[in-house]
């Protein structure tokens, strides 16, 4: 072959490869979600109160233990698990257990929910109990929200911050 | 699996010999893959370098950052990023293709076991870099990317705090934990690349760097592409919006709508799963792990010829143990010697004309040895009936031999085209067991054992030690480096070879002026 036919062979393979490149890079486009919902997403890490309060020991106990691990206190580790409803339009979309996460058992319980909600007005409504007293329950947050299209909607829990937050 | 394999063996070959019209033979980049990584990774670190000048690491400021260097800057840091980009794509593509031809070639088993181990993390590593590198925009892409990885990051609970509630809402993402995804950004492909060096470690002179020339034109291709279509960013990320329609780059990410519908235990188990597969590749059966090359002392001189022939590194030079005069002899380490008899060729010792002694060379494959391979060149000869008779000797990955023989044509299997010592082809001349020789092989650059035929080829033009000796005619040897799919070539090398040898019956071999020898560049 002449060397012009190889310098445009040659060239042809490279503009190709980097025609292939620059096209995948960014394209075909793709829906991650559809484009006439909004997202609300409930989100925490909480830890539940501890199955067992903390208590004295009674000085039988002290004295069975070790003497260097001697101590007047106990605490168990192990929490509660946190229990969360969730209602949205009247429509209870989630009433779980959420269990305590570690090794012990001793960390907090996590949600990570997310729903593809029409656009337009909803009710709202949360409750949780960390206590372990079923349907008693210690956090209760009701709320109108408005959301459009494409828009979404974050739900935390922060107990020393009074309960649910809402950002959107 | 193994129809799988030999299937895409043949096509790499059928890819290689077509781009290998259009490319000189060492500018082939198929024959180039792990060079034109080590290239792009180049590329993408100084361009990498750049653009982190431009950059600024906090959440609000990242995107309009990276938003003047494309628009206001675009003649530079513009195109440094498109650049970074599209190097960094074309790393995975000539990456996966580079693991591809391995396997498909079979260079993973035995004692190649290391390169292909020490491979499979850096695919990781390079995907990690990638997908982080996608978080730094901050763009709609961005923000994406970054849930989804998060997500499924959490799904394993490896964080006693969820990371996807980093992105929870503009008040929850934090300029520390932006920074932390810069630094592991530039973390990981340091890591990639020391991992690469050790990826190298069994390979003597390792091609790292593409010819000049590919690397000119592939430099030039990515620098059009970088001006005629940059690289941009498609919004600002915005926490209180969900992302709907976004343009994925489909050689990171195009697992990425997979994770986010399927159940996060079951896409963790598949991953662990296929990364457990890709480890275990070299010892899936069927296992077949010939001897290793063993050196006879009583025969080794020391002088070093196999040591700088051994494309593996398999052979060091030691002090002599036998008492013998020399300074050093060989060593193998049999857990790097891949079996290609390519010290064989290359020992001095290992010439057919010892008589008494048998043939014993300093260094020699057990199960394929030189001795053995006289035996066949004798049988192969015995059965030669019509003149010019010609021998062929042909590798285990070249053209096939099976078809070839006739009265004519006699032919002797090698393992490699460097297995064959030059002596081999004066023995069958000066002894009158052919009038012509023919070797061939891997396509140049192709070589299965990596310097095969490049060091035949050199050995026989007497330009590598051992040399093929002066007293042999050239005219009567023939070298065809055509691979696998070259058995139509080889017929034609051989017709119009034995129409040659035909017309130059030569009463006084040598005295002609050699005619070209060799054949296969076209
Ligand atoms: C960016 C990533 C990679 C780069 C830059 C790279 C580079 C290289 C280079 C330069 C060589 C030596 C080639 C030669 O001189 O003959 C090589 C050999 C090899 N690579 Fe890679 N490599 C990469 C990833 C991988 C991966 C992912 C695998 C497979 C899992 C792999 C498997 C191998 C094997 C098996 C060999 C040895 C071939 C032989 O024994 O002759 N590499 N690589
Ligand atoms: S080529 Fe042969 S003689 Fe030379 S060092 Fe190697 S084994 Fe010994
Ligand atoms: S056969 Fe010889 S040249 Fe080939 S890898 Fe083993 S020691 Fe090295």
């Amino acid at each position: 072959m002449p060397d012009v036919g190889r310098w445009f062979g040659q060239s042809l393979i490279l503009a190709g490869f980097v025609t292939v490149i620059g096209f995948f890079s960014q394209r075909p486009t793709l829906v991650v979600f559809p484009p006439d919902r909004a997202q609300l997403v409930v989100s925490f890490a909480h830890g539940a109160e501890r199955r067992e309060a903390c208590r004295r020991l009674t000085p039988q106990e002290i004295a069975r233990l070790p003497p260097q691990q001697r101590r007047p206190n106990t605490c168990e580790r192990e929490r509660l698990p946190v229990r969360l409803v969730l209602a949205i339009d009247g429509n209870q979309v989630f009433d779980g257990v959420l269990e305590p996460t570690g090794i012990w058992g001793d960390g907090p319980s996590r949600a990570y929910l997310k729903f593809a909600l029409p656009p337009g007005r909803h009710h709202l409504v949360l409750k949780l109990e960390d206590r372990g007293r079923g349907d008693a329950f210690a956090y209760v947050s009701e709320r109108e929200i408005e959301l459009g299209a494409g828009r979404r909607l974050a739900v935390d829990f922060k107990a020393d911050a009074g309960g649910f937050l809402f950002y959107g | 699996m193994e129809r799988i394999k030999s299937a895409l063996r043949l096509a790499f070959a059928a890819a290689e010999a077509r781009l290998g019209r259009l490319f000189p033979p060492a500018w082939n980049p198929l024959l180039n893959l792990g060079a034109l990584g080590f290239f792009f990774y180049w590329i993408v670190t100084v361009s990498g370098i750049y653009i982190y000048v431009f950059f600024d690491t906090g959440v609000s400021q990242a995107y309009s950052s990276v938003e003047y260097m494309t628009r206001d800057q675009w003649f530079a840091a513009g195109v440094m990023r498109s650049l970074h980009r599209y190097a960094s794509d074309a790393l995975v593509s000539v990456m996966a293709l580079h693991l591809l031809r391995e396997f498909a070639l079979d260079r993973y088993r035995g004692a190649r076991w290391f390169s292909w181990v020490s491979g499979v993390p850096v695919v990781v590593l390079v995907y990690v870099a990638g997908i982080t590198g996608y978080w730094l925009v901050w763009d709609r892409l961005a923000q994406y990317v970054a849930t989804v990885s998060a997500e499924w990051l959490d799904a394993a609970g490896l964080f006693g705090e969820p990371i996807a509630r980093n992105f929870l809402s503009p008040q929850h993402l934090s300029d520390r934990f932006f920074s932390l995804l810069v630094f592991l950004h530039i973390a990981v492909p340091l890591v990639a690349l020391l991992l690469l060096w050790v990826h190298l470690q069994r390979i003597a002179r390792p091609r790292i760097n593409p010819p000049r020339g590919l690397a000119a034109g592939v430099l030039a291709a990515f620098l059009a592409l970088a001006l005629v279509y940059p690289a941009k960013s498609q919004g600002p990320a915005d926490l209180l919006s969900v992302p709907t329609e976004i343009g994925l780059d489909w050689f990171y990410l195009p697992l990425f709508p997979v994770l986010e519908r399927l159940p996060g235990p079951l896409t963790w188990s598949a991953a662990l799963a296929v990364f457990a597969m890709f480890v275990a590749i070299p010892w899936l059966p069927p296992m077949r792990r010939p001897k290793p090359a063993a050196v006879d002392l009583a025969n080794c001189n020391g002088c070093g010829r196999c040591f700088a022939d051994c494309p593996y590194n398999a052979i060091t030079m030691v002090a002599r143990s036998d008492g013998r005069p020399f300074s050093s002899e060989a060593r193998v380490d049999p857990a790097l010697c891949v079996s290609c008899g390519i010290c064989a060729g290359a020992c001095p010792t290992a010439t057919p004309f010892r008589r008494r002694a048998g043939l014993h060379p300093g260094i020699d494959l057990p199960e394929r040895s030189l001795a053995a391979l006289r035996e066949a060149v004798h049988a192969a000869a015995a059965r030669l009936t019509a003149r010019p008779r010609i021998l062929v000797f042909g590798c285990d990955f070249g053209p096939p031999l099976g078809g070839l023989e006739s009265p004519q044509v006699g032919v002797v299997p090698l393992v490699c085209s460097g297995q064959l010592p030059p002596s081999f082809v004066d023995y069958v001349l000066s002894r009158d067991l052919a009038e012509g020789v023919v070797l061939t092989g891997c396509a140049e650059y192709a070589c299965h054992n990596r310097f095969g035929n490049e060091w035949a080829k050199a050995r026989m033009a007497r330009a590598r030690d051992p040399h093929l000796r002066e007293r042999v005619p050239r005219h009567r040897l023939r070298i065809l480096w055509a691979g696998p799919l070259g058995y139509g070539r080889l017929r034609e090398t051989l017709d119009s070879f034995a129409r040659e040898l035909a017309l130059t019956a030569d009463p006084q071999p040598g005295k002609r002026n050699p005619s070209v020898l060799e054949t296969g560049h076209a």
